[in-house]
Order: structure tokens, then sequence, then C-alpha cells
């Protein structure tokens, strides 16, 4: 098959490059750009491990083709902080220590941000809804819970 | 005398620190094996059977061979007829080849790999192998693989693993599917029953369940140009995967050398080889770098949790004293061993529960095969299912005998100074405060009140586990700067040993804890370590760390009385100096280190180690659950209110990571109670993927999440420290199925609990029984 080619902006780069058309956004940001902090957890879809931003809104990169994300702006885990500092949302889950193996973490910690655009101040019930599609198999959760709800001045430590 | 000894105010230990590990994790810059590669590196892919159980007709690689960008196709046969290697391994029988010979014994078993220089070719290269294969009859569950004329899986003599002192007993049973039976009997065994006013007896089941660590298998293995192996890997366990490579390949342990990145999870999943055997085998014949990185499907088809059927028959007094028991036991352990055979002894060691007993008959007809994925080492190693089963069977006699479920559990179970099954004494349990302070916890006693047309109930449930023996080294290095070093061979894989760890070694050398840091575990130089499981890296290992520690200071402390011309016993160290005591003669930790090398650099050692001994457990771990239970007698449907985990952690080192391994342990727990289950059709595996395979998520959270911690401090354990890592995982399902037979008055015998069997058995029991009274008979 035809190799596309593909201008985007990742992390606020502007990007060219060529790909086969049937590459993964996660797989041309894992293989061909070496941004291995987004992460495969299942492959399908379900489980949230891979989300990035595209144009602010949260996708999982293992469900969208690398084409389709041709024009548009892509944030991964390590494009979140600004010149070096870490996002609020990075900052709250070191604080809350609200990972243990940390495999889930760059997906969990867009989809909260994400979360914190649409809903400045989620209730707890909401926080649980929204963030239902990124799984963790580690914490239990609840330090997740509360690293989101202290980003809005919600739980303190 | 050291911090610990003289019981100084602890200034680290009991802080809850932040990870050590934070930074790159919240950054995406935490290093697991999918940010390893190496130039000119092969991409690994492996062909799986597609039948349960069959002999080999032919296996014929030669058009995948011919792909481009093949480089190498490597058979059973291929294995055989090489000759230079041995291809059996397993760490209790040898009865694994790397790839298929012969037979075939499940669906997902290996057949032949590739190794090519991408994705595609590989992919390509499998299609093209051409398998025949003779079908034979298949045996799924394990009653029905003992039952007779169950079609054999293995057929030949099994060699033993050699590997482990505490597995030399595991002997096959010749002519059957049983590759263990451990048996334990306490006092007239079953005779005791003649002693009971009331016996009962009850069948429990447990399916098979998968670890699904995010992270999936994976291993980047090449061989240098001396012949020498090499591995990343993502092990709980590299020197025991170094063991049975050495042996495969015939080779010097020291001849392999395995590094371990963090682990992206492993819940016991990553214990024992797993990809490591034919990734190392591709790059052997390839002779150049391969990494195999498992697919999600072929995690599910690797490794799984035992599904058990566990009969149990417990005769007690009017009072509720337990007089009898008798447990067997029945694991499907697959179709290899596997660890399954230790797995067994676990279930076997603890099956009759925390329980003073004074007849016991357990059989534990452990470990059966079947034409399915091989099980072994899963969070609570054995403890789920049996708790599932005599937990539920103490409410059972509860309600019987119309005593309280936390009276009968209160008059039965093991306190200090009684003795365990094979006469070990029993300390620092901690059991009976787990249990009081779980029930407290949901207000046992007090109704709760349901809405309209709801049912509400709690119920509780108690576990024991006995740590599993090994030995554990750990070198700790101080430099020149101040900072010190600790090498061990744990794994980092969430659980946060590397900041438990550093905050013992901390604590005790006097330094802060920013000043101190982990190696990850380097076959070649870092000490060895038995495995990174079975609760046991902070008692075991903190001990090994607490110990080089130790030798480390005193080395420093030596050095500092020379040079502040004092005496060793007049001083102490905190926060990084060397102080005589009562005075401001003091001396930086570097400063210590460069005046004796008189130069910049230099370098004190200390090392320490920990065996448990192989007759004794070490320590115990109690823990208790208890939940409020809503269901719905229309639907089935069953919510969790509240669930609390109690659990002794001896002393919390750390006590936002023990809350959070008991937190994160309930969750799994509940997931294996409400929706995960493997389920096969003639052995192949139905649901390999999580859009069938159901994941608690945020949103199965219970409305409210409890974790209480207890502290009985266990001697032996550093800073009284015991382990936490499986604990709360035991006691969920049994206390979530005590909280429905409370709500409903019916009882399921088969995990997991979905509505539709909360509908079958209501309607089985002509509906839901009389309104439960919050636990309280």
């Amino acid at each position: 098959m035809t190799p596309i080619e593909l201008s985007l902006t990742v992390n606020g780069e502007r990007r060219a490059l060529t790909v086969p058309p049937q590459r993964l956004l996660l797989e041309m940001l894992q293989r061909d750009l070496h941004l291995t902090g987004t992460k495969e957890g299942c492959g399908v879809g379900v489980c949230g491990a891979c989300t990035v931003l595209m144009d602010g809104r949260p996708v999982s990169a293992c469900l969208v083709l690398a084409a389709h994300a041709d024009g548009h702006e892509v944030t991964t885990i390590e494009g979140l902080g600004r010149d070096g500092q870490r996002h609020p949302v990075q900052a709250a889950f070191l604080e809350w220590s609200a990972f243990q193996c940390g495999y889930c973490t760059p997906g969990m910690i867009l989809a909260a941000t994400a979360l914190l655009q649409e809903h400045p101040a989620p209730s707890e019930e909401e926080i649980r809804e929204y963030m239902s599609g990124n799984i963790c198999r580690c914490t239990g959760y609840m330090d997740i819970i509360r690293a989101i709800q202290s980003c809005t001045g919600g739980a303190k430590r | 005398m050291s911090g610990e000894g003289m019981g100084m105010a602890l200034e680290i230990v009991g802080q809850s620190v932040p990870r050590s590990d934070g930074q790159e994790k919240v950054a995406g810059q935490a290093r697991y094996m999918d940010a390893i590669d190496l130039p000119g590196m092969l991409v690994g892919r492996v062909l799986r059977s597609t039948v349960p159980h069959g002999r080999l007709r032919r296996v014929d690689a030669e058009k995948a061979r011919r792909v481009p960008g093949v480089v190498t196709v490597v058979t059973g046969e291929s294995l055989r007829r090489d000759g230079r290697l041995n291809p059996y391994y397993g760490p209790a029988l040898l009865d694994q080849p790397v790839l298929a010979i012969d037979k075939v014994l499940y669906v997902g078993d290996p057949v032949a790999a590739v190794a090519a220089v991408d994705e595609e070719s590989a992919l390509e290269a499998l299609d093209l192998i051409e398998v025949e294969y003779e079908e034979l009859p298949a045996v799924f569950e394990p009653l029905d693989a003992i039952a007779p004329g169950a079609p054999l899986l293995h057929e030949g003599e099994l060699k033993p693993g050699g590997l482990f002192v505490d597995l030399t007993d595991v002997h096959p049973v010749p002519g059957t599917n049983i590759c263990n039976h451990y048996v334990m009997k306490k006092g007239d065994g079953e005779a005791g029953f003649r002693h009971a006013d009331i016996v009962i007896e009850q069948t429990f089941s447990i399916p098979e369940t998968q670890h699904y660590p995010l992270e999936p298998h994976s291993v980047l293995a090449w061989v240098d140009p001396s012949g020498r192996i090499a591995l990343y890997a993502n092990t709980q366990q590299p020197f025991i995967v170094r063991a049975q490579l050495a042996d495969i390949f015939q080779v010097p342990p020291s001849h392999i050398r395995i590094m371990v990145p963090y682990l992206g999870g492993a819940y016991g999943a990553k214990c024992y080889p797993k990809a490591e055997p034919i990734a190392t085998v591709l790059a052997w014949f390839a002779r150049r770098p391969v990494k195999l990185t498992f697919t999600r499907e072929e995690v599910f088809l690797t490794i799984t949790k035992h599904a058990t059927v566990v009969k149990m028959k417990s005769g007690a007094m009017r009072d509720g004293t337990l007089v009898a028991r008798k447990v067997e036991c029945y694991l499907g352990t697959g179709a290899y061993a596997e660890i399954g055979p230790r797995v067994s002894k676990k279930m076997g060691t603890n099956g009759a529960g925390p329980y003073r007993i004074p007849h016991v008959q357990m059989d534990a007809y452990c470990i059966i095969y079947t034409n399915k994925p091989p099980a072994g080492a899963f969070r609570g190693y054995g403890l789920p299912q049996v708790t599932w089963a005599f937990e539920q069977q103490m409410d059972t006699l509860a309600r019987e005998l119309r005593i309280d479920p936390v009276e009968i559990r209160l008059k039965n179970l093991f306190v200090d100074g009684d003795t365990f099954w094979y006469g070990e004494r029993l300390n620092a349990l901690g059991l009976r405060e787990c249990l009081l302070k779980a029930a407290a916890a949901i207000r046992w006693g007090e109704p709760s009140q349901a809405l309209p047309g709801k049912r509400r109930g709690k119920g509780l449930a108690i576990m024991l586990k006995t740590l599993t023996h090994g030995a554990s080294i750990a070198f700790v290095k101080v430099d020149d700067d101040g900072t010190a070093k600790v090498l061990t061979s744990t794994v980092e894989m969430g659980q946060g040993s590397d900041t438990v760890l550093a905050q013992i070694a901390a604590e005790e050398l006097g330094l802060p804890v920013e000043r101190v840091s982990m190696a990850h575990p380097d076959t070649d130089f870092t000490p060895f370590d038995d495995k990174t499981s079975g609760s046991r890296s902070t008692v075991a290992m903190g001990k090994a760390v607490l110990l080089a520690a130790r030798e480390a200071r005193e080395r420093l402390l030596e050095l500092a009385a020379e040079q502040l011309e004092a005496s060793v016993h007049d001083l102490e160290v905190r926060r990084g100096q060397v102080r005589v005591r009562g005075t401001d003669r003091a001396l930086d930790v570097a400063q210590v280190v460069r005046a004796h090398f008189r130069s910049k650099g230099g370098t004190i050692m200390g090392r320490g180690e920990f065996h448990t001994k192989l007759a004794r457990e070490e320590f115990w771990f109690a823990a208790a659950g208890a939940a409020e239970v809503e269901v719905d007698p229309e639907t089935g449907e069953v919510r969790v209110l509240k669930y609390v985990g109690a659990c002794d952690v001896g002393k919390a080192i750390n006590p936002h990571l023990c809350q959070q391994q008991v937190l994160g342990g309930a969750v799994m727990g509940l997931g294996q109670t409400f929706s995960e289950e493997m389920v096969y059709d003639h052995g192949q595996l139905l649901n390999p993927s999580l859009i069938n395979y159901k994941l608690p998520a945020f949103r199965d959270l219970p409305a409210q999440l409890e974790v209480i911690l207890l502290e009985t401090p266990y001697s032996e354990g550093p800073f009284g420290a015991k382990g936490v890592g499986e604990s709360a995982v035991p006691p969920v399902a049994a206390a979530i199925g005590n909280a429905l037979v409370d709500a409903i008055g019916v009882r399921l015998y088969e995990l997991p609990i979905t509505a539709e069997k909360v509908l079958k058995a209501l309607e089985e029991a002509g509906g839901a029984g009389p309104v439960g009274a919050g636990g309280a008979r």
C-alpha cells in the first residue's frame, strides 16, 4: 500500500511524516516519534492507557488511524507540562501518589485534564463516570479521585 | 546501637514520603519494556495451537523461512534436532517445552516462533507455517480430569524441576492427571466428626481469572559474540528465570544476564519464565537481538489463576466451637504444572481457615492437568479460592446455630500462642483486631434501611496467610557525596518497593530519604533475591536492606570516631550528620567518607541477608473484609454500598502506600467477585480481551471504600513490618457472599456473583428470605 504523508502538530511541534496507511495513531507516536509515554493496555479502546488529546479532546490512540490526526493538534503526556513545569494534574497525581505501576498514568492524567476542561468542578459522581474509560489495575482508584478533586480545591492532603 | 534497636523516634519510617518513582511516572518518562530497543533488533512472534489436545503430525516451516525479512523460524522439532538445548523447563516439574514437541496441550500452546526484521514479515511467516494436528480427546474441568478414563495430558515420566527445596516432595501420581497431592492431617482427621453436634457440607467453585497487568509480558534478548546471553525482561523473578534459562541452554547461570526495568503491573503473572524462553531461543538461533512482546490475547493464554473446586465439611458443637473439618481442594493447573504445586501447598496449609480445629483432614488433590492455559501465582496464592469456601461455611454454621457470625469467629479464631497445623507457634497475628475493626466500620449489628423494593445486608470474612520461604540479599554503598545506593533485586512493579526500601535504608543510615536511591535488578551486579511476590519484599528484602544499612552505618561510625576523636558509643547519625551526642562536634557523612579515603572518591559498603527457614513460616499476615450490599430482588443486581479492608501490616513503613495496596487489593477482589471469569468453549478462550473480560472501573467502586491498617509488630520484620501486598484480596468475595445471604437469604457457591445467578438462586429459594438484621442474628 502506498504510504501517506501527514502533517500535524505534536506537543506544540509541527511534524511532517510518511507512514503506512494502516498506521494507528498509537503506533505512530510510539514507533515513528518515539513518544513512549503513551501506553497500549488493551488495543481495543477500553482501558484508556493510550488516551491522548486531539485538539484538546481525549481519544484512544489505539483506535484512531494516524491519517485521522492529519492537520490536527495532538498532546501526549510528554507535552502536557510547559517549559519544564508539571501540569497541575501531573502535580496533583504526584502529590497524591495517585499511581502505582504507572502504566495507566499518562492516559489517566490526560483523561483527567480533559475532564477538568469540560467540567472545572466535577462532583465525585461525575469523576467516577467520566473516568470510567480509564482502567487502573493497581491503586483501587481512590487516590486518583482525590488527586482530581484536589485540582479543584476539593481534597486536601 | 541502631535507630531501630534504640527505639529512637523514627524520622522516615512511618512517614508517607512521596514515591521515588513519581516524577518519572507522572511525566510518562518511566522506562518500561516498550521503551527499550536495540539497533538491529528483530521482532519475535509465536504461532499457537488451535486445538486443545492433539498430536503434532507435521509442522512445516519451509514457506515461512522464505518470507523476505524472516531471519529465524524455530519449532519444537528443530529444537530437538539441534540437540544442544534442553527444551523442557518448569519450576516444579520439567514438563513444559519451549515450543510444543510431539503434542499440544491447550489452545494457545506455543508451536513455532519467528524472528523477522519487522512485525509484518513475522506475521506473514506465521501464516505460512503449516501445522497438522491429530486431535485427541480433551478434558477441561478439574473433576473431569481425575474421573476414570479421562484423557491423560502428560504420558511420560516427569522430571522434577530441581530448583526449590520446598518442592522436592512434588510427585505426580502415575497414570493420572494429578501432578501433586498435598495431605495434611491433624488429630483424628475425618474421624473427628463423631464429636460434632452439627455437620455441614458444601461445595464451592472459583473460575480461572486473568491477572491483567496493563503491560504485557515482554523480553528483549541477545547473544553477544562470546556466546553470553543477555535479556531485558519484565519478570518478577530475574534469578529464577536465569536459572531456568541456564538449564535450557546448558550453561552456568552466570552465562546469562537479566536486567529488569519498571514493570507495568504483575500480580503474580510475571513470576517464573513466560516470554523469556522463546525470546532467548529465537535470539540464540538468529544471533541478533530479538524482542518478543506478547499480544493481549497471548497474555490470557500464558497464565491464569487456578480454577478450583473446594469441598468442605465442618463439624461444630452447639455453642459454635469447631471440632472437625475436612477439606478437599481440586485445582485445575492447566496444561503445565508451572508453580501450581506450591500454590496447592499454600492452599492446603491455609485452607482449613484461621481457626483452632482439633481434627482436620486436608486433601489438596491438587494440581490437576487440564487442556487449558497454565495456572500459577496470582495475588493471594490460593487464599482467594479457599477463603471463598471457609468463610462462607463459617457463616453457614453461624446461621444454622443461630450464633452471630462475628461471635462464632471470635470463638474459634487463632490468637497469639496458638499452634499452627505443623507445630509452629503463632505470634503477632492481629487477626482478632482486624475482624473487630472491620465489623465496627460497617456498624455490625445495626440494621440499615434499604430503599423500598431493595434489600440490604452485611457480611464479613477473615483470612490468615503465611509467607513463602526464600532468601533476600542487599548491598548498601555510601558514596563520597553522602548519598547511598541500595543494590537489591527487588522488582518495582508498582507496589512501591523502591520507596519503602529506600525509607528503611535512610532511617538506619541516618540520611535524608532523598539521598538514598535504589538499583533495579541486574543479575550480573545486584545480589540474589528469590522473588518479588508473596508479600515478601518489605519484610524479607526490607530486613536485608536494614542489616546492610546497619553494617555500612557501623563502618561509618568507626571512621567518624577516629576523625572526631570520640568513642563510637557516643556518636549518632541523623539527617546526614555524624555527631558526638550532646555536642556540636559533627561531620557530614560525605566528609567522613572523603576523609577516610583522603581523596574525592570512596565507598563504604554494607551487606545484609535474610532467609526464611524452610521448616517454619516467618510471619503470618491477617486481614478482614466487611461489606454492606444492596440487592434488587427484581433484577438480581448487587451494589456494594461500603467495603472495608482491614489488614495488619506490623508497621506501616509508608502508610499511604500500605493503604493503596489495600485499596487496590480490595478492588481487584471486587473484580473477581462480580465480573472476572475466563469463559471457554471446548478449550477455546472466548473472552481474551477487555471487550468481554470485564475489569473493575471507576464506576464499579463501592459508594464507600475504607481502609483500616493495624500494626501488631512482628519482631523479625524491619521496624516490625509484615507484608501487605496480598492481604486485602482473599476476604472480598466471601464477605460479599455473606452479605448477600444477610440481604436476601440465598447463598451463591460459584464465583463470580452475577445478577443472573442471584435471580436464579432466588427463584430456587422461592424468593428473598426475611429482611436481614444488618449482620446480627
